[in-house]
């Protein structure tokens, strides 16, 4: 039998992953939305991993691969920051 | 380092990036999730440092100091910001992450090579050129769309930016940042036509790898990203800033597709869906379609039809509310968004504690619609030190309304009308509201007799039991605590 393609495999990563946050979200509690969003927006940051890979390309890519190491570092830092802010405020009665 | 080993790692990570999200199910295990999401990330990070292939210790230092730049101001706006501006803040962020994709799609389209994308021949294959513009394509809107949003959330420029604002572009930005839709004629043909061309032009790109094409394609998605946003309202912002963070993951995953990366994919994945259930439950909790949310211009119809017949309202005095609320058994406090902005979370606080000590029980109804993004409330009173389980969310504490003796409505307008329930020709007819007129008295908080972001009147207002307590949120609040206590 013939081998799969790799972006097969990467679709059926996708897919499943799909799958596995649209259960893991809807056991969320509404109460911690917002701090939902602010850490889905850090962990989106991991972008920076396609950042670094253009910074260390040199040349022209470097550049761009700074400015979105820049970009994403912001969002990483502050992002899990302002999470951990958030939920450290939320506590129980007495 | 081996590749196979840095995917081992790669999927560490996205376990625990899981493991983040899951932890949210309760206050209680959300802070160890957090740390697993940063444990995820530092881990992503480092198996790409030790992964990169050809780097000196130059690439290392650049890499280092932009690191620095970027999580030294990220950590200082997290630790300044305050808990009212959060939907900003939020909104910001998103649009980094647009175009942090934006700006990795441009290095993988100069370098190919190194994102090991090329044929043999050193063109890129056509299937990472497709990746690429779609994941270069969400990125720009995301940034442009968030850019937006962000103004309609702050509703004004801080003084120091204002200045750096050339004249002749001031009343666009303030109408940009006005939280009121702003329709253009035709906008859904002009939205079509740029939608198309954006298209022609990614397919421009797969065939001939043109750099021209690559440009305007992504000039014309930050535009399209502009025109999305601007003829969407204010209070619909909860559906915009989700749907936001879902285009931030959608970027992230197109990306991972481009570079390979799997983990990429699966933390696109995850917050792709992740924003995308919140703009639902968003949509729902205002008995709207999605897309008559994204069409724009809720609210710029409805006020004309609003009827302003010669009701009379019934207001009262700080005393008179303070009087019934302290000889109440129960009391349920009902914020909205203007309990944000006149930032009267801890004079609710002090009203809480008062009322508490003298016996009566106090719980709060949060709408999963009140304020400008979703969880916006929870997060104000928690800030303010309301413990989480005197918080219910509309669901759990809908049929103890029934049983309160006060209802005090903070800030809030159309998530409390009952013609949403009875009127059929209501625009917000179906949504979902508190049913805050069960309530044997309801106090209402309102600076004035202005109608609600849907534009439509409030029979809440006229009822016998509706006591109006005209004036400024936090100072009206303040006073009720003033009294009770005297």
């Amino acid at each position: 039998m013939e081998a799969i393609d790799p972006g097969i495999f990467n679709l059926i990563i996708f897919v499943l992953a799909i799958f596995v946050g649209y259960y893991v979200v809807w056991s969320v509690t509404p109460a911690l939305h917002t701090p939902l969003m602010s850490v889905t927006n850090a962990i989106s940051s991991v972008i920076i991993v396609g950042a670094l890979i253009a910074t260390g390309a040199g040349g022209a890519a470097a550049v761009f691969g700074f400015l979105a190491v820049v970009l994403a570092s912001v969002n990483i830092f502050g992002g899990f920051a302002v999470t951990e802010r958030m939920l450290a405020m939320f506590k129980k009665r007495g | 380092m081996s590749i196979n080993i840095a995917a081992i790692g790669y999927l560490v990570a996205a376990v625990f990036f899981i493991l983040a999200l899951r932890g949210l199910s309760s206050p209680a295990t959300s802070r160890a999730g957090n740390r697993y999401g940063m444990a995820g990330m530092t881990i992503a990070i480092v198996i790409t440092l030790l992964a990169l292939p050809h780097a000196g210790i130059g690439t290392y230092l650049l890499i280092v100091l932009g690191i620095a730049i970027g999580g030294a101001a990220g950590f200082v706006i997290a630790r300044r910001i305050e808990m009212t501006a959060m939907p900003q803040l939020v909104a910001a962020f998103h649009s980094l992450v647009g175009l942090a994709a934006v700006f990795v799609a441009a290095g993988a389209f100069l370098n190919p090579a190194d994102f090991g994308i090329t044929n043999l021949d050193g063109s890129i294959k056509g299937l990472s050129l497709v990746e690429m513009g779609l994941g270069t394509i969400i990125g720009a809107i995301t940034f442009s769309g968030s850019v937006i949003a962000f103004g309609k959330l702050q509703a004004k420029l801080p003084p120091g930016a204002e200045a750096l604002v050339p004249g002749f572009l001031k009343p666009a930005v303030a109408a940009a940042m006005s939280s009121r839709p702003i329709m253009l004629p035709a906008r859904h043909a002009i939205n079509i036509a740029i939608g198309l061309v954006i298209l022609l032009l990614l397919v421009a790109v797969t065939a001939t790898e043109s750099g021209t094409a690559f440009v305007l394609m992504t000039l014309l998605a930050f535009a399209i990203g502009v025109l999305l946003i601007i003829p969407i309202g204010g209070a619909d912002m909860p559906v915009v800033v989700s749907m936001l963070n879902s285009y931030s993951g959608w970027a992230a995953a197109g990306i991972g597709f481009t570079l390979q990366n799997p983990m990429l994919i699966v933390t696109g994945a995850l917050v792709g869906s992740s924003g995308a259930i919140l703009s639902y439950i968003m949509c729902r909790a205002m008995n709207r379609s999605f897309f008559s949310v994204i069409l724009g211009g809720f609210g710029e119809t409805a006020a004309a039809a609003a009827d302003t017949g010669d009701k009379t309202v019934k207001s009262g005095s700080a005393e008179d509310a303070a009087f019934i609320m302290e000889n109440a058994q129960k009391v349920i406090i009902v914020p909205g968004y203007g309990m944000a902005v006149a930032q009267a979370q801890h004079s609710v606080r002090e009203l809480y504690d008062t009322l508490t000590k003298k016996g009566v029980e106090v719980r709060f109804a949060i709408h999963p619609v009140a304020g400008r993004m979703p969880g916006h409330m929870n997060v104000l009173l928690a800030e303010a030190n309301i413990p989480y389980d005197v918080v219910f969310e509309m669901e759990e504490i809908n049929n103890e309304f029934g049983q309160a003796d006060v209802a005090y409505v903070i800030g809030a307008n159309d998530i409390t009308n009952p013609a949403a329930k009875t009127d059929t020709s209501s625009p917000i007819y179906g949504m979902p509201v508190l049913d805050v007129d069960r309530a044997k008295a309801v106090f209402f908080v309102k600076r004035s007799m202005a109608a609600g972001y849907a534009g439509i009147d409030n029979p809440l207002f006229y009822m016998d039991r509706t006591m109006m307590l005209f004036g400024d949120a936090k100072k009206m609040t303040e006073e009720i605590v003033r009294s009770v206590e005297g």
